[in-house]
């Protein structure tokens, strides 16, 4: 878009902002309008920064590939990795010390943990997401990003969705939907930013020089396309007033809750699995230099997987007053995606057979097959724990969130990561990150990590489950619910360990990577170098 | 339409169809004459940085 | 014949295949729940909140209750035991959203409704431990002293009306007086309110702060309705329309 024309459509956009800030009906509304009223500034500045070397900016931009924009994302990637990891601590910690809620409106539990879910789901995982899309769909089709710098607009505006939906939570703005839970005109705002990345990455397709797309866009583009209608879908809503904050959802009980956990369980089919596939097709067989190991076998897997995985979300209703047609249907699903799942995961895990032995060597690959061995591994769970037996145990225990975990520490985790230590020299000009050993710090410290919090929190479910069902001979419940709490102290405090481990390790990538931008180099021993070979 | 009527779709011509296009999906990806297609999609991804 | 060459090579039937396939399954399953006459029991008893009522679920969802409280009790000896007859759909038809919940951080809180005094309810807001030593909840002293927003709850009723929920024109004028009659605030009220709302409407002071409305008055008042509405004595469970 031509300066004038973006700095009118800015300034329209600011006095916007400006006017709903003034309307407010609640000063919840107000701060988000000034929020997206400084945003507007922020852009303005930018773009008047940018214009008098207008043209020397555009002849740096005028390479091959726009990479300006995945460089930002990289970035953010790590900062909100970071983030989301340290309020998962502190909330981890807030169970096993509840003092640490202090008790004030904005610090609670209850407010802390959609900012926690949020800030790695959507502004760790989102961020990686859209970066390593913009870097995957121009390699593979030889084409630069489409429609100029509205890539920059879905970087930015994705931002702000972050900064709204983060706010809102400490102050109190929710409207209770699990993984969805921004209010009205935020969702309004990402459908905006949502399209807008639909066609930065559908039209770069268009524009492509490779007659065959790459099946890495597949994943990418099953996923953009299936969240926009997820998300649509599930947050239709009625503001109180188009100046307020608060509104009620469309949908009502039973018909809610199948619509609330078919987009839940999207969210993680579509988002935190089809996405990070695309990730893992392109991302594996580059790192290990060899094509992916049966590129027929990875279309099979792209078409069951989206076509099984949208039925599965009624599995988080089991033995609910969901119809039983529609569980079991759920359970049936669940467990047939079983099979695409390990499919996927052989596909992965056999990309380095004959090169294994980079394993060894490289600290990056190992850390992407273990985010696949344990892609596998909640892809096992995850249809054992639909069965409706097992799930009568496991249902609204702590068994839950460690299946999420080991699915969100180890394969959506470990593969973001792997992907970043692969990005980040490539998009700055570096010969090699600043150092690799500390990849295998990063490694080790996040393997163990995931291991106390996975074991923690399978122990403290299965007990939690068989205590609220455990009868005495003459037939009373044994334990009170309070005393099922007690029990559970010395697992919350593992957990947090756990946790507090991996962020570690994500301190130890940020670091890593920001020695690598400043270019430099750590002279150390190569990793699976024997030490007698030093000399 | 109940439970019932749905139920019994599922079970039959709703499964015969879904396995047909499952058995189909398969027999179309391995038919022969598709592999060198394939080798060269598979190696994209390894023609530049 | 359509070749999947073709589909590999043309980026808008990608997208619209695709887009095909992730439909099937929200369509069988979400839009059948419309339809099919038995999703929901016929219950006698289910009414729409009361604006004070409301105004307290308002306060649970914003707190975020819902990631440590489920809605809902399973069809299960210990839990029908523990925490009463299992939870039906036809209780939660109002609900805009539900909040069935999904992890039993702290107990389910379907059937709370009368277990506790008013008493108990504000003492264990304000600091649980004080009456549960093992609790690891979050305290919510600041909600007894925090003014409950009353102003636009006209509008509230109204836009859960224009939705579905059945408030009668009289009950989205007589919102504000109410909520204050169901709080305690304006006696002369409770009888108007009865007969909008039903003989069985709780009012009184439930946060026991005299005369001013609190957001504990809202959401104890919440608390102590929550899962009393059907009366379990007239209902068959295993009648055929009751099967599910």
């Amino acid at each position: 878009m031509i300066p004038a024309a973006k700095m009118i459509a800015l300034a329209i956009a600011a006095l916007f902002a400006l006017v709903l800030a003034a309307k407010a009906t609640d000063s919840l509304f107000a701060v988000h309008a000034w929020i997206a009223f400084l945003f507007c500034l922020g852009a303005i500045a930018i773009t008047l920064k940018v214009m008098p070397m207008g043209k020397a900016a555009k002849a740096g931009e005028q390479g091959k590939y726009l990479d300006s924009v995945i460089k930002a994302g990289t970035i953010a990637t790590v900062f909100w990795g970071v983030t989301g990891l340290l309020v998962g601590v502190v909330i981890a910690l807030q169970l096993s010390y509840p003092a640490l809620n202090l008790d004030l409106p904005w610090t609670t539990f209850g407010r802390l943990r959609p900012l926690h879910t949020s800030a790695v789901i959507f502004a760790f995982g989102g961020n990686a997401l859209i970066a390593t899309s913009f870097y995957v769909v121009q390699r593979t089709t030889g084409a630069r990003l489409a429609l100029g710098n509205t890539a920059w607009f879905v970087f930015w505006g994705y931002q702000l969705f972050i900064v709204l939906a983060a706010t809102g939570y400490v102050l109190g703005v929710t409207q209770s939907k699990e993984y969805a839970e921004p209010e009205w005109y935020v969702d309004l705002w990402l459908t905006v930013v949502w399209v807008a990345y639909l066609a930065v990455f559908l039209g770069t397709l268009y524009k492509r020089k490779e007659p065959h797309i790459y099946v890495a866009n597949w994943f990418y583009l099953s996923f953009i396309v299936t969240v926009a209608m997820l998300h649509v879908v599930n947050n239709l809503s009625l503001p109180v007033s188009v100046f307020g904050a608060k509104s009620y959802i469309l949908w009502s009980g039973v018909q809610d809750a199948l619509t609330q956990w078919w987009y839940g369980h999207n969210a993680v089919g579509f988002f935190l699995t089809a996405g990070f596939l695309g990730m893992m097709y392109y991302f594996v067989p580059k790192r290990v230099g060899r094509p992916v190991y049966s590129y027929r076998l990875s279309i099979v897997h792209f078409w069951t997987l989206i076509f099984l995985y949208i039925w599965a979300g009624p599995h988080h209703l089991h033995y609910t007053a969901l119809p039983d047609w529609a569980q079991t249907l759920g359970m049936v699903f669940s467990i047939m995606l079983w099979m695409p799942s390990w499919g996927g995961m052989i596909n992965g895990l056999m990309t380095l057979s004959g090169a294994w032995d980079k394993m060894r060597t490289d600290p990056i690959i190992r850390m992407m097959v273990l985010a696949i061995a344990f892609y596998g591994m909640s892809t096992f769970e995850g249809p054992m724990m639909s069965i409706k037996s097992v799930n009568s145990l496991s249902h609204y225990t702590d068994w839950t969130i460690g299946h999420v975990h080991s699915g969100a520490l180890g394969w959506v985790g470990m593969i973001s990561f792997g992907a970043v230590y692969f990005l980040v020299p490539k998009l700055w000009g570096r010969k090699e990150l600043y150092s690799l050993r500390l990849v295998n710090w990063h490694f080790w410290l996040a393997t163990l990590g995931i291991v106390f919090y996975a074991s923690a929190m399978w122990v403290s479910g299965i007990m939690q489950g068989l205590m609220w069902r455990e009868y005495s001979e003459l037939g009373f419940l044994v334990y009170s619910f309070a005393e099922s709490v007690e029990r559970m102290h010395p697992f919350y405090v593992i957990r947090a360990a756990g946790g507090l481990l991996y962020l570690t390790g994500a301190l130890v990538m940020a670091y890593n990577v920001w020695r690598t931008i400043l270019g430099h180099e750590r002279s150390e021993r190569p990793v699976g170098m024997p030490a007698a070979a030093r000399t | 339409m109940d439970y019932e009527t749905l139920r019994h779709f599922a079970d039959t011509w709703g499964l015969v169809f879904l396995v047909t296009i499952f058995l189909s999906v398969i027999a179309w990806v391995f038919r022969p004459g598709a592999g060198r297609v394939y080798e060269e999609s598979a190696r994209i991804p390894l023609k530049e940085d | 014949m359509i070749k999947h060459d073709k589909i590999e090579r043309n980026a808008t039937l990608l997208l619209v295949l695709s887009l095909l396939v992730v439909t099937i399954g929200g369509l069988v399953e979400i839009a059948p729940l419309y339809y099919i006459e038995n999703t929901i029991e016929k219950v006698k008893g289910v009414r729409p909140y009361t604006p004070l009522e409301l105004a307290g679920r308002n306060i649970y969802i914003r707190e975020g209750c819902y990631v440590c409280h489920s809605q809902m009790v399973r069809p299960f000896r210990d839990e029908v035991e523990r925490y009463g007859h299992y939870s039906l759909a036809a209780e939660s038809m109002y609900d805009h959203p539900f909040q069935w919940g999904s992890k039993r951080t702290g107990p389910d809180l379907a059937r709370v409704g009368g277990k506790y005094s008013d008493d108990w309810h504000v003492g264990h807001l304000k600091d649980p431990r004080a009456l549960v030593p093992e609790s690891v909840m979050p305290g919510y002293s600041f909600m007894a002293s925090a003014e409950l927003r009353t102003d636009d709850i006209a509008a509230h009723l109204k836009a859960n009306s224009m939705i579905g929920v059945p408030y009668s024109e009289d009950m989205v004028a007589n919102a504000l007086a109410d909520l204050k009659a169901q709080a305690g605030a304006d006696e002369d009220g409770v009888e108007g309110l009865r007969a909008r709302y039903g003989e069985r409407t709780l009012a009184r002071d439930f946060g026991g702060n005299g005369k001013k409305i609190t957001e504990m008055d809202a959401l104890v008042a919440y608390l102590q309705m929550l899962g009393t509405l059907v009366d379990f004595s007239a209902y068959k469970s295993d009648a055929p329309e009751n099967l599910r």
